[in-house]
């Protein structure tokens, strides 16, 4: 009894502290899945942490790199299906700001991750922002296959991004990436601000 | 509890609904002003000769200063800077940001003319103390209905390019008439550092 009071209470917790989702979603008239694909490209919400996991997972290496292919879209569909059977978004609207501030300042240091990190990361990343995206698609009323659209091109996404950076040789073109990292890191901290005070 | 379920009870009720009356809905809107935030951003850091001349002074001194500077120094700035934005969107005041916009024009200015060459450490953090003046004045003028995402791109690409700029015209420091062309840029910029100053200052 005890526990369930406990979980009701950690549900209700998460149900008050939910903001609102805001869905950025694109219509092409292909269907749902083209959709999918067009947002995530067109969304930079979703767009640039995704390219920065992508440069990340390059940096470390091409084994590191295989695993965020396959791991960063199957958390974004898992994410992106959890948020739209819940059609709430449990996860403050500043995710966007802390998710390329993380990415962006471990770009910028280029320090070597163990893989198990980075693979957090990628879950990490691609749950939240799923989270989002299914929970917006749920609250528009569309079709919960433009997730599968979301994660496709994000499969695209990390395959090009990621091996273009691990077959980078010379060294100014890796300080290209991490010069790429630190502007997303301040773009990050920038949106973070925009949050906090209320403008973004 | 034995033997099946029991009827939640009256208080329990009360909290479920609650929760749900609490509950947040999600918003389905259309983007808007993403394209005005982006091209705002990029137009805000070459809209002003200070903050250009500054940006452009960092590159020629990492193009001076050569490696591990000339990377250094454009990796840190951007996020520096943004943390002077971050500074003053959450309101935290800076004084004297005009005056420190114009000092950084007249001691960049003045490091590219003497072409000086202090450790790596001092120029970073010289460097980067100047960034958080010019963050903080330029980083937070969004105007109304556009997007703080999109202007806070243009406005990082926007200066990344200002210092790629500078970099790239620090190329010339490779003959001997390039570090004087180099040094009397430094000195021209250092000059109008010195009218920003007294224009800060009236």
């Amino acid at each position: 009894m005890r526990k369930r009071v406990l979980w009701t209470s950690a549900a209700g917790a998460l149900l008050l502290w939910s903001g609102a989702a805001h869905a950025h979603l694109m219509t092409t008239g292909l269907g749902p899945v083209y959709d999918g694909i067009s947002h995530l490209f067109l969304t930079f919400d979703d767009l640039l942490p995704a390219v920065a996991m992508a440069l990340l997972a390059g940096l470390n290496g091409a084994a590191t790199g295989r695993r965020a292919l396959f791991i960063l879209p199957a958390a974004w569909l898992a994410g992106g299906a959890a948020g739209y059977l819940s059609a709430t978004a449990p996860v403050p609207a500043g995710v966007t700001a802390l998710s390329l501030l993380v990415l962006g300042i471990l770009t910028a240091a280029d320090r070597r991750l163990a893989p198990a990190a980075v693979t957090a990361l990628a879950v990490i990343l691609g749950m939240v922002h799923g989270w989002l995206n299914g929970a917006s698609i749920a609250a528009a009323g569309r079709e919960a296959s433009g997730l599968v659209g979301i994660a496709g091109a994000n499969f695209l996404l990390v395959a090009l991004v990621s091996a273009r950076v691990v077959s980078l040789k010379r060294p100014w073109t890796r300080i290209a990436v991490r010069v790429a990292g630190s502007w997303i890191a301040a773009v990050g901290l920038l949106l973070l601000g925009w949050s906090l005070s209320g403008r973004a | 509890m034995k033997g099946g379920r029991r009827s939640p009870s009256p208080a329990e009720a009360g909290l479920a609904l609650l929760f749900l009356l609490a509950a947040m809905p999600a918003l389905a809107h259309v983007q808007q002003g993403q394209a005005a935030g982006f091209l705002t951003g990029l137009k805000h850091p070459v809209s002003g000769l200070d903050h250009v001349l500054a940006m452009v002074a960092v590159g020629l001194w990492g193009a001076q200063l050569g490696a591990p500077a000339i990377w250094l120094l454009p990796v840190t700035f951007p996020m520096v800077m943004a943390f002077g934005g971050f500074l003053g969107l959450i309101g935290v005041p800076l004084p004297g940001v005009e005056i420190g916009i114009a000092a950084s024009a007249i001691l960049l200015g003045g490091m590219v003319a003497k072409e000086a060459r202090p450790p790596l450490g001092l120029a970073a953090a010289m460097v980067a103390s100047f960034a958080v003046f010019h963050g903080h004045a330029h980083g937070t003028e969004l105007p109304a209905g556009q997007s703080g995402l999109t202007y806070s791109i243009g406005f990082v690409i926007a200066t990344g390019c200002l210092h790629a700029t500078g970099i790239g015209i620090g190329v010339i420091h490779r003959w001997g008439w390039g570090r004087i062309a180099l040094r009397a840029a430094g000195a021209a910029v250092g000059a109008a550092g010195v009218f920003f100053l007294w224009r800060a200052l009236a």
